[in-house]
């Protein structure tokens, strides 16, 4: 990225909105803007589209996460004097991301395919068959751009290892083997209750005293066992922290709430025939999906420019308002408005006051991190975690693994069939919400070690190492786990870590000004808070126009042979 | 397909399907003067697909079509590729038909008929199968349509099993595919196929099945239907046993000219007038069988020729099979002491309408004792002015108690075999007993309660014969009572079962049917002494049961109930007496049984219901009218 290849110049260089980053919030604000059309310049430092929401390729995503990590070097040219009527004030990237730890047990294998792997930096997130990414898709016909598979099933995990199977639907509480008779018909009632609230039923309306009750005191009121509670809250409602400590929990869901999730959980099971569990993921990976609303953009006349660092603002001298940006081609390019990635802020010039009129604005560039950080971990292993499964979703509900859990941790599993990596292996993607760091890993350490046999460094990693090397060759073949002759605890084979990535990112809010910044990926599962955000934004820049109006899928354009790149 | 509401149709479709009227019956009067002048052309085969295609219900032109492949087939030039075109068209037409309408009689009955042939590759009909069972999982069409397909290509049950299974697994909504279960598995059984050799392996595990259907959505019809059918399977042996007999074992039977018997040692239970000079043997199954005639059932005694006894079966319609038969033995008319015995399916031939054989032969023997009639004929009159008022009866049991414990005893046969009955059947009904309990304690379900009513009955049935009382009655009439209130709808069928379970309580002991035995004592009569008249009157009854255990009554009192139907009473062979007052019987129809009865000669059947309705489409004949008098 340090030498920039020499670009033409970009034409025009007025634009009514100009967007730095490509991640999925700005991707859809830029395809929004352009079918409002509005005349849309898309820029991304980055070589590839997606930014903090891209799929990478494995020897990719380190550098990725490292440059994201420290400030970089203070502005090299403090003079903000410019002989024009412009004040600069420059740019510099935040910290998004801390304590990177990246463990590689067979580097030949990994490096030898590193292109073959398609890692989310994001990860785990998933797509609702219901939910507002979904109907973004189809409502903008983005969809075409892009294929999905399902995620077949959802467990509970266990501090032993076991995963149990989440009893989602009529079906699979018929056909689970875990529970008991009566846990099943409470289940199925509690079930049937919900959807009798929600078809509006008037007999089984569930009164609003207990709608604003927190929901767990409902769950308990309706008598459900604490198995079947936790199944709803955390593997279902996919609440994030421990509902029963209101000491530790920062986010107690609400009766409401928890309907709320449970109607979208619902609603997305059979929803397509074809999807047999609640969730989709994007073939290729979820960068996929910012890439894809970036397309639309295109279609719709907006103007990409990828690897193009941006160096300065250009803020008005006198009314402090801004005026544009400067690339690091050294072009000016002017805008209405601005649009930018969370990697950004703007560095005052040392020792020189704001003109006035900006200081007042300036707040809204301060990085709040209240909301704690996520740890996300991910993990790469040639076996599957359950067999005959390949694509699913694990949760570990709080206090499960240890009695300090606070917080519910999810780990997704994902095959090659989503070509996210080599045939025959599976990337883990793990994450948790957490205060620090250091709770973080532990967090992740405690999925990894219930579940994976982590090679003890050097001599482990020989015997690993000669074994992958022989899968490099033959990667389709399904060689036995205990031939690399490692301790393997209590019988039990788990399947061995090749490579894992550890990293807490902070978790920013997206902010609403004459300058706007998108959010962070947040520590949802989906992408219904962002899009939520992303919505409010828009309305923000554009309050005047519509959020995709419905018309724009009755003369879907057809995309052609243009690549969205310029 | 199932759970979709109907819409009112809108102007537009109204338009469009009158439009589609127009063009079918133009369509239809061409195809009709093909069909009539046996045209069998392309051009005239075509438009009968094409009409088949907008109405797939025209049964004429599946006929025609039929006749078509006919005449094609018997053409002198006829190949075995041309066989295969013809065929294949046929098929082609049936596939779209049904994807007009997939629940065509017509259509799926017309492809059965193509495959009967025997030309066309019957591997491709699972494959459309697939996708007509896809579309709509429960079409009992597609699944009737599979069990054919599934036979000709000699699909092992066990595959289809699995397939059932499968289809359950997807939605357990699905009463085909638990019937499809239920009929894979009798199929089977019968066959006493590997693994499946024994119900009391494979019933359990349904029986856990099964349940995790019922607690999951008790609210679901489909799972209570296999439900009942599991309980059928557990409760019912497959051959047939006899259940009582009339006379029983080890039993007196005297036999008098008039009303009155001498001597007490003879118990009143076994007592019996008879002026015709024969008396009859009644038999009473536990199920409905076939076959029971001189060479099946042999009857030894000193004064009658087994090959003259005429074995008759007792059914309301007159078919060859019934749960009772009757014979009549005739006896001389001069003093006798003889012993008769009764040996029951020693060579084979009895047969259940199920098709099991009666593999128990049992055998029972009691003493005839004649005492000729010793008085003139005009003194019997006496008899005929039987009153059935309150006054006249006094309770029984004030004398010879000893003798009737004997005769009640007497009422049941004991068949060693009942005693080595398979304790699987026991454990899993009370394991299901515990089971719905548990249920019901966590809903309240009305096939829940009618299935532990059931349940605890058939375990009261099977245990009988060891402990020798009802444990559960009252538990089962508490049930039907509250379902009774509970299912206004179906409080009839409540009603009668709730009846036939007190009715078999009434009877299951000594002591209870003591209270309902009286003597009659007539203060006009002059006899010597009391005829025993059972009355279960004033019992809100709406049907009669446990006539296993009343063969002997020949007084019996049903007034003051609530009775539509007296089905079963034909099996009192002995009834001379009898009264139905005040019941709520609609028709003449509703007294069939009475026609078997030809002791009876006294029959009250006032304040009842007949010829409340305005229409009575009774045609008994004159033949009874006799019987119908009123004698009060």
């Amino acid at each position: 990225m340090d030498d920039i290849p020499p670009y033409p110049p970009i034409d025009p260089t007025t634009f009514d909105l100009i967007v730095i980053g490509t991640g999925l919030p700005e991707s859809i604000i830029a395809a929004a803007a352009s079918t409002a059309s509005k005349s849309v310049l898309h820029l991304d430092p980055n070589p590839f589209y997606g930014s903090h929401f891209s799929s990478l390729p494995l020897a990719d995503l380190p550098s990725f996460l490292s440059s994201h990590s420290t400030s970089p070097s203070p502005p090299h040219s403090p003079s903000s004097d410019d002989p024009n009527e412009f004040s600069l004030l420059e740019f510099a990237t935040r910290p998004l991301y801390s304590s990177i730890d990246i463990s590689t047990f067979s580097p030949n294998l990994l490096d030898q395919h590193s292109r073959k792997f398609n890692l989310d930096v994001a990860g785990p997130r998933v797509l609702f068959c219901a939910d507002k990414s979904i109907e973004l898709l189809l409502r903008t016909g983005t969809n075409q751009y892009m294929e999905f598979k399902s995620v077949d099933a959802t467990f509970v995990g266990d501090n032993k290892g076991n995963l149990w199977s989440v009893p989602d639907s009529r079906a699979a509480i018929f056909k689970d083997k875990s529970l008991g008779l009566v846990e099943k018909n409470k289940l199925m009632r509690f079930f049937k209750l919900v959807q009798g609230h929600l078809a509006g039923e008037q007999d089984v309306k569930i009164s609003e005293e207990d709608l604003q009750s927190p929901f767990v005191d409902f769950l308990n009121k309706m008598g459900l066992p604490p198995k079947i509670k936790s199944f709803i809250l955390y593997a279902i409602a996919m609440a994030d922290y421990d509902q029963e400590d209101t000491g530790v929990c920062r986010d107690l869901l609400k009766t409401k709430d928890g309907i709320d999730q449970l109607a979208l959980y619902n609603a997305s099971i059979g929803r397509f025939q074809n999807a047999s569990g609640a969730f989709l993921y994007p073939i290729y990976g979820q960068g996929e999906l910012s890439q894809a609303f970036c397309r639309r953009a295109a279609v719709k006349g907006c103007l990409y420019v990828l690897r193009m660092p941006v160096t300065a603002l250009l803020v008005d001298k006198d009314t402090g308002c801004y005026k544009g940006v400067r690339l690091a081609s050294g072009q000016d390019i002017f805008s209405q408005k601005l649009i930018l990635d969370p990697t950004f802020k703007v560095t005052l010039p040392l020792g020189s006051s704001p003109p006035l009129p900006l200081k007042e604005k300036l707040p809204f560039f301060s990085l709040k991190d209240d909301k704690g950080k996520i740890a996300r971990g991910i993990c790469i292993t040639k076996t599957s975690l359950k067999p005959d499964i390949s694509n699913f979703l694990v949760v570990y509900p709080p206090r499960s693994l240890f009695p300090e859990q606070v917080t519910s941790i999810r780990l997704l599993q994902i095959a090659s069939n989503l070509a996210v990596c080599l045939p025959g292996m599976f990337v883990l993607y793990i994450s948790a919400l957490c205060n620090d760091d250091d709770q973080g890993k532990k967090l992740i350490h405690a999925v990894m070690n219930t579940l994976l046999t982590v090679p003890l460094d050097s001599e482990s990693n020989a015997a690993v190492q000669s074994e992958t090397a022989e899968i490099g060759s033959a990667v389709q073949d399904e060689t036995s786990e205990s031939s690399s002759g490692g301790p393997s605890d209590s019988g039990e084979e788990k399947p061995t870590l090749l490579w894992s990535a550890l990293y807490s990112q902070e978790l920013t809010l997206g902010q609403v000004d004459f300058i706007c910044s998108t959010p962070m990926p947040d520590g949802k599962l989906n992408y219904n808070d962002l899009i939520d955000t992303t919505f409010k934004i828009f309305q923000e820049i554009y309050p005047e126009e519509e959020f995709f109006p419905e018309t724009s899928l009755e003369n879907p354009e057809v995309d052609g042979d243009a690549s969205p790149e310029t | 397909m199932h759970g979709r509401p109907r819409k009112a149709p809108k102007p537009e479709d109204e338009a469009a399907s009158s439009a589609k009227a127009q063009k079918l019956r133009a369509l239809q009067t061409q195809f009709f003067t093909f069909h009539h002048n046996k045209i069998y052309t392309k051009e005239a085969v075509e438009l009968s697909a094409k009409l088949l295609e907008i109405n797939p219900e025209s049964y004429t032109a599946w006929n025609y079509r039929k006749l078509a492949v006919e005449h094609y087939l018997n053409l002198p030039d006829c190949n075995p590729d041309s066989i295969k075109s013809v065929l294949d068209d046929e098929l082609r037409v049936v596939e779209n038909a049904l994807r007009q309408n997939f629940k065509s009689y017509g259509a799926w009955h017309h492809r059965k008929w193509v495959l009967s042939k025997g030309h066309s590759s019957i591997d491709n009909e699972l494959r459309l199968l697939d996708k007509f069972q896809k579309a709509d999982s429960r079409n009992f069409h597609a699944w009737n349509y599979r069990r054919y397909v599934a036979e000709s290509m000699k699909r092992s049950e066990q595959d289809e099993l699995k397939y059932a299974e499968d289809m359950i697994y997807t939605n357990f909504s699905n009463y085909s595919a638990w019937h499809n279960r239920s009929v894979l598995l009798s199929a089977l059984f019968e066959k006493k196929a590997g693994g499946f050799l024994l119900k009391e392996k494979v019933l359990p595990e349904e029986y856990e099945f099964i349940h995790q259907a019922i607690f999951t959505d008790p609210d679901d019809q489909s799972g209570w239907f296999y439900h009942l059918w599991l309980l059928d399977q557990t409760v019912t042996t497959d051959s047939p046993l006899l259940a009582s007999s009339w006379p029983g074992h080890g039993s007196d039977v005297l036999l008098v000219g008039d009303r009155c018997y001498n001597g007490s040692a003879f118990s009143p239970f076994s007592a019996l007038h008879s002026d015709s000079g024969s008396f009859p043997i009644v038999l009473y199954f536990n199920q409905p069988v076939g076959g029971v005639n001189s060479s099946t059932v042999t009857v030894e005694c000193g004064f009658n020729k087994n090959e003259d006894l005429f074995w008759k079966p007792l059914s309301a319609s007159n078919s060859q099979t019934a749960r009772v038969w009757v014979a009549h033995l005739k006896v001389p008319s001069s003093d006798l002491h003889s012993t008769v015995e009764v040996s029951v399916g020693h060579s084979k031939g009895i047969i259940s309408t199920r098709g099991f054989v009666y593999s128990h032969p049992s055998m029972f023997s009691f003493k005839v004792h004649v005492q000729p009639m010793e008085r003139d004929s005009s003194q019997v009159s006496v008899a005929e002015n039987i009153s059935l008022r309150e006054e006249n009866f006094k309770v029984y049991g004030t004398q010879s108690e000893e003798s009737i414990i004997d005769s009640f005893d007497q009422l049941i046969i004991k068949n060693g075999h009942e005693t080595t009955a398979s304790n699987w059947r026991f454990e899993a009904l009370a394991k299901e007993i515990e089971c719905f309990r548990e249920l019901l304690s966590l809903v309240d379900c009305k096939i829940g309660k009618l299935t532990l009513a059931r349940l605890l009955k058939a375990y009261d049935a099977m245990s009988y014969p060891f402990a020798n009382k009802l444990v559960h009655s009252e538990e089962v009439l508490e049930l039907y009572s509250d379902l009774m209130k509970l299912d206004p709808t179906h409080y009839q069928f409540y009603k009668d079962e709730h009846s036939i379970v007190l009715l078999q309580k009434v009877t299951s002991s000594k002591e209870s049917l003591l209270q309902h035995c009286f003597q009659y004592k007539d203060s006009a009569s002059s006899a010597i002494c009391d005829p025993i008249c059972l009355r279960l009157n004033n019992l809100s009854l709406s049907r009669m049961g446990a006539f296993e255990k009343l063969l002997w009554v020949q007084m019996l009192d049903l007034s003051h109930n609530e009775l539509q139907s007296i089905e079963g009473l034909e099996a009192m062979q002995l009834l001379s007496c009898l009264s139905l007052r005040n019941n709520k019987l609609r028709s003449l129809t509703a007294l069939e049984p009475l026609r078997k009865l030809k002791s009876l000669r006294i029959l009250d059947i006032s304040y009842n219901q007949i010829g409340d309705q305005s229409i009575d489409t009774t045609s008994i004949g004159s033949r009874n009218s006799k019987m119908n008098q009123k004698l009060l």
